[in-house]
């Protein structure tokens, strides 16, 4: 037989073709664009001419030092460590001033109550419970809140998040995840919630799950007070006090990088387990560097952002300032119903370098994160002697004088960093992702590396003999 | 050849894309990046003749307006916004099929007159698609204020199609647009757009596919264009691609005989 008999061809060989090309190729796609934008380039070029261009080169020449592969990364770092500065400097004055309005009204709230001849149960609930929690949420996280969101809208609005944007995309991609789950970690730093809410602008259904299942180890709003007080008043407080602010920004900074590089590693590894893919290209405009207008970045960060979460974390702080004094002020045999439950979990809470009322305290702050101190100091206070805290100060010798090492300090902002996220974070997920098995890996991924990298901490630490 | 009265074409608009036209009427697409004032374009040609809905099964905008030139009738398609139709995001799939598989009579790509070479890829990328294509340089007025000069004539040289320059928001430019979209329309004017020249290894590569697409696709789809989207990988294209052409991933039973 002469003539051979040649199958028609199908869609699928073809594929199977192309995908060979792009398997020794694997740049292939992004070549495309490049090449696209190339032919573009040299289209408009001859087509085109301006007569003064000054204004532009030195747009681009901006562009080229912040989205450099030189100093790209270390200008990020240093804008980010500026502005947690700025934060903790300038939160420390005006959330200690108040503090103490507050907590003298709080003493004159008692007068009242005694004068009205109420029972101190009631008396404890709402004034010592109810109302200190509240004090605290909004001294401790007011100031450092209406610092930082202006300071982080100012550079929303200057445009420089996108380049953040373009700069990281290189890393998502290695990650086989999408560029612009940087801009839904940025949306994390105010509110996680909003943060898993925002993966919406990530189209792949799997990048979308990767970036809303990591959208958590980006500290929220809820969590950096509890990180500023910490770094502030245990690891900056064991610098000169010119130095404290300056090594708490960079803690913070520290942190943040961790965050960052364990939603990197999560990535990956959710990419190369149970979210197999590859990674899409992402086209991002770099928008023109604007001139901030500063009356709608008040508007935006002080009305929308700030008084947001500062609403949220006070309806949350109210009840759980009253449980929390219920718990600790209702006996069973010698020790209230607190101390029942962290003298439970101590030995777990040890294990990872806590005690077993940070546990307990970070346990029944799930329903919002900002509620955590409150109610550890509210469960330390109610175990003995009464103290008021006033200022960062009192605050330190409280923990001191329940056994805070520098260890229970590190393992305190790590657990916090890393732990699981709160409801309204978790219920977000649900509705977006429509999977209880999503929401619970949701839960389970940031609480099991907390565990671990916790743990690991505090053995080698006491292995090695260094607390 | 035009599609506006082939009665094949008009069940593909409207059972596809939900689109609905009348014998003899003309498909024209809209296309362009976002804030490049496409529907200040899109209202100064169809006035208040607009219906707005949603594209079949996706949650984007879909939005048809007529309006008649030299008594013939055009059905204008507002596609979404987009920087590229490579497809990353729905909006940009969207525009795609139906640049790719509506077969409009006419594309019109609106391009911002001060960001020129950026908004370029979009136009590219659509002349792989189609030849019947008209680009439209919008906010020439914004242009000027910056000192930037086009030189359209060149431009049109250098593309290879009608190239229009337009200032839509005092309605500049706008008879020349109805002009040159009944010229494409009607096949009066037959464009040979510029292909992009890709770097050596990716020409390699569509070199060697494209003989098989081309056995496989026939006459209905640019074969280059076809195996660019093949070697992307875009998934959404090969699902794409099967639905409309009712081809089937696993098709085995056709055999054709070779010397």
């Amino acid at each position: 037989m002469n003539a051979t008999i040649k199958p028609m061809i199908t869609l699928e060989e073809i594929c199977t073709e192309a995908e060979n090309f792009r398997l020794s190729n694997p740049n292939i796609g992004d070549k495309i664009v490049s090449d696209i934008y190339a032919n573009a380039e040299a289209i408009a070029r001859p087509a085109i001419t301006k007569k003064i261009s000054e204004k532009r080169s030195w747009d681009h020449r901006l562009d080229d030092i912040l989205t450099s592969r030189l100093f790209g990364y270390p200008i990020m770092l240093l804008l980010l460590s500026a502005i947690f500065w700025i934060t903790i400097t300038g939160a420390n004055i005006p959330s200690e001033m108040i503090a103490n309005t507050l907590f003298a009204f709080q003493d004159q709230l008692l007068t009242w109550f005694e004068m009205t001849g109420a029972p101190d149960w009631l008396t404890g609930v709402l004034v010592l419970g109810m109302y200190r929690g509240l004090a605290w949420v909004v001294a401790v996280m007011l100031p450092p809140m209406a610092i930082f969101f202006p300071l982080f809208t100012l550079l929303e609005d200057l445009g420089y998040l996108p380049r953040v944007a373009f700069n990281l995309d290189n890393m998502f991609k290695r990650c086989h995840a999408c560029g612009k789950q940087i801009l839904t970690m940025c949306m994390g730093f105010g509110c996680n919630a909003a943060g898993v809410i925002s993966c919406r602008i990530i189209d792949s259904p799997r990048e979308r799950l990767i970036a809303i299942l990591t959208n958590n180890f980006v500290p929220c709003n809820g969590r950096f007070p509890t990180l500023i007080a910490i770094a502030t008043i245990f690891v900056g407080g064991m610098f000169i006090s010119e130095l404290q602010t300056a090594v708490a920004a960079v803690v913070i900074t520290c942190l943040v990088m961790l965050g960052i590089l364990v939603t990197f590693a999560v990535s990956w590894a959710l990419s190369h387990t149970i979210l197999q893919g590859e990674a899409s290209s992402l086209v991002l405009e770099l928008p023109p560097y604007r001139k901030p207008q500063l009356g709608p970045i008040f508007y935006r960060s002080l009305i929308d952002r700030t008084i947001f979460v500062l609403k949220r974390a006070v309806i949350m702080a109210a009840p759980a300032g009253a449980i929390t004094w219920i718990l600790a002020n209702t006996y069973i045999g010698e020790i209230s119903i607190i101390g029942h439950l962290a003298a439970w979990l101590q030995p777990l809470g040890y294990a990872i370098g806590l005690d077993g009322f940070i546990l307990l305290a970070f346990i029944l702050g799930l329903p919002a994160n900002e509620i955590v101190v409150p109610i550890l100091l509210m469960s330390y206070l109610s175990t003995g002697q009464m103290m008021d805290f006033d200022s960062l100060e009192e605050l330190r010798n409280i923990l001191i004088s329940h056994n805070w090492t520098w260890l229970t300090a590190i393992c305190t902002m790590l657990f916090c960093l890393l732990h699981w996220p709160c409801t309204t974070t978790l219920l977000s997920a649900y509705k977006e992702t429509g999977s209880k098995k999503w929401t619970f890996l949701t839960f389970m991924i940031p609480t099991a590396i907390a565990f671990i990298v916790c743990f690991l901490v505090a053995q080698s630490t006491r292995l090695l003999n260094l607390v | 050849m035009t599609n506006a009265n082939t009665e094949e074409h008009r069940k593909i608009l409207r059972e596809h894309f939900g689109i609905t036209t009348s014998q003899g009427q003309f498909t024209v697409a809209l296309a362009g990046n976002p804030n490049v004032g496409k529907s200040t374009v899109f209202n100064a040609l169809t006035g208040l003749h607009q219906h707005t809905g949603n594209w079949p099964g996706k949650t984007v905008d879909n939005a048809q307006g007529n309006f008649t030139y030299l008594d013939r009738s055009f059905l204008m398609v507002d596609l979404p916004g987009t920087y590229s139709i490579l497809a990353h995001t729905v909006e940009e799939q969207v525009a795609r099929d139906f640049i790719c598989f509506g077969k409009p009579d006419a594309t019109l790509v609106v391009l911002d007159a001060t960001c020129l070479e950026r908004n370029l890829n979009l136009a590219l990328q659509v002349m792989e698609i189609t030849p019947k294509i008209i680009v439209c340089v919008n906010l020439m007025d914004e242009a000027e204020k910056k000192n930037i000069k086009i030189d359209i004539s060149a431009l049109q040289k250098e593309l290879g199609v009608p190239v229009i320059a337009t200032a839509a928001r005092n309605g500049k430019g706008l008879d020349d647009l109805r002009q040159g979209l009944y010229e494409m329309s009607t096949g009066s004017c037959i464009a040979v757009p510029r292909q992009i020249k890709y770097s050596p290894e990716v020409e390699n590569a569509i070199q060697q596919l494209m003989p098989n697409i081309s056995r496989l696709i026939g006459p209905n789809l640019n074969p280059r264009w076809v195996a660019l989207r093949l070697l992307d990988g875009d998934q959404t294209f090969i699902k794409s691609i099967t639905h409309y052409l009712d081809l089937n991933l696993h098709l085995t039973g056709l055999q054709e005989v070779a010397v």
